[in-house]
């Protein structure tokens, strides 16, 4: 077996891995809804629900992004240490948030009706929580991270035109301003969500 | 009259008040919307959200959950009727921000809903593929003109505003609005301010009983309640002025670096 043969063989191998693990980010986000829809629908407790969206939250959302977005500018005024703080206690917060209004839902349905790539970097995937007798259709959109092809990941949710990502944005200014953008009263009070 | 005049006033105070906060840089009378509304009444602000928060807990919330109980084809009339009769304020709105068409529809409809409809009841102008249709108002169409919000106001009982809005909501009093010139200086047996006092406030009651679990969620789950609202509120007004049925990237994100920033990390 000659070199050329060597490097071709490695060459193909690594077209089909790209081409199995590649995921386009509709399907992404489809198959992510379908997963927390079907937790959703199991005959467990709210706890394990929540317990079990936390996981799925885990793998599909870029939660540390989340967070430094969320910050706003002040995020340029940490240290190494605070910033490590800050996304430990960012994850806990997001988590608890996250998994707590989506486990109001009983088995939602949404499905993903088109996607539009906005950079290099960004889709965003178009959905539509399907309507039932005590609640109109909800449009529901996602910001996909897509730099890794292979490993996509949510940044934020568009609910009828309002982004989440920019409400917590703004909550946690508002937050800082009222503290004279002392990150501390930051940490306390996602400390105390955390807690209570 | 002196009602009149009053209101004249206050429009005018509101709307001089807007375009003086302009002359910082960032609240001006133009086309872009500055990267956020400067909340220059936090204090006050906060003291009436406070207040309309007990008012909904003592009051606005039970009425909301009793009209969710109250048989369904009376909670879809009650809807019905009050969005039928906000097409009186939309129709003009759709004229002075110049689309003709819309507002010919929305003629159609409301004429369709109030007659076939039984006074709005029946929204029949649905059933018959009507488009779907989309409120306008005064507040709306000074933004569409270049009128930046202001700054960030909570009214009691009415909730989350900007001057603009406010400015825009005064219109309706001053003539802007056909139902309430009907209703409070019509010559009509039928028609009184109380009337269009109740048809606002079943509206209002109208709106809690479709949002009860959103906003008890929202509530719930935030660590600061009021930014959370103004955010919301802001992030629709700004879709509603650019006509955005979803989010438009550049109106919600206003700083797109802010990602870049975090992406070339």
């Amino acid at each position: 077996m000659n070199f050329k043969k060597v490097l071709f063989i490695f060459l193909l191998l690594n077209l089909i891995n790209l081409h199995v693990y590649s995921m386009e980010p509709d399907v992404f986000v489809q198959s992510t809804v379908n997963r927390a829809s079907q937790v959703l629908s199991e005959n467990i407790s709210k706890e394990e629900k929540i317990n079990k969206l936390k996981t799925i939250a885990k793998e599909t959302v870029d939660i540390r992004a989340v967070g430094f977005y969320s910050l706003g500018s002040a995020r340029k005024n940490l240290n190494e240490s605070q910033k490590q703080k800050y996304s430990e206690l960012f994850e806990s917060y997001f988590l608890k948030s996250f998994s707590s209004r989506l486990a109001e839902y009983t088995n939602p349905e949404i499905n993903v009706k088109s996607k539009e790539l906005i950079s290099e970097n960004y889709t965003i995937v178009n959905s539509v929580l399907v309507a039932t007798s005590s609640r109109p259709e909800v449009k529901i959109d996602w910001r996909v991270y897509t730099k890794d092809k292979n490993n996509p990941l949510i940044r934020d949710l568009i609910i009828e035109g309002l982004s989440l990502a920019r409400t917590q944005k703004e909550e946690f200014a508002s937050i800082l301003n009222s503290n004279d953008a002392d990150i501390n009263a930051l940490f306390k009070a996602l400390e105390e969500f955390y807690k209570n | 009259m002196f009602k009149k005049f009053i209101t004249i006033c206050m429009t005018v105070f509101l709307i001089t008040l807007n375009a003086q906060a302009g002359s910082d840089g960032e609240l001006a009378l133009k086309k872009d919307e500055p990267k956020e509304i400067k909340d220059c009444f936090e204090n006050l602000n906060k003291a009436t959200f406070a207040l309309n928060q007990s008012l909904d807990k003592a009051l606005i919330k039970p009425l909301a959950k009793g009209f969710r109980n109250l048989p369904d084809p009376i909670q879809r009339g009650t809807n019905n009727a009050v969005t039928n009769l906000s097409n009186l304020i939309t129709i003009p709105n759709n004229v002075l921000q110049g689309d003709l068409k819309t507002a010919f529809v929305n003629t159609a409809r409301l004429a369709v809903n109030t007659t076939i409809g039984l006074l709005g009841t029946i929204d029949v102008a649905n059933k018959m593929g009507f488009p779907k249709y989309i409120k306008e108002d005064y507040g709306q169409t000074l933004g569409v003109w270049g009128v930046g919000p202001g700054c960030y106001i909570v009214l009691p009982v009415l909730g989350p505003s900007t001057l603009r809005d406010t400015a825009g909501s005064f219109a309706n009093v001053l003539g802007g609005d056909p139902w309430y010139n009907a209703s409070a200086h019509g010559n009509n047996e039928f028609l009184s301010e109380t009337v269009y006092l109740t048809s606002k406030a079943l509206s209002g009651i109208n709106f809690r009983a479709d949002n009860l679990e959103s906003i008890d969620n929202l509530e719930k789950n935030s660590i600061d309640f009021y930014a959370s609202v103004k955010s919301l509120y802001t992030q629709d007004r700004e879709n509603k002025i650019k006509n955005n049925q979803r989010g438009n990237i550049e109106v919600l994100y206003k700083d797109e670096e802010d990602w870049e920033e975090i992406d070339n990390k």
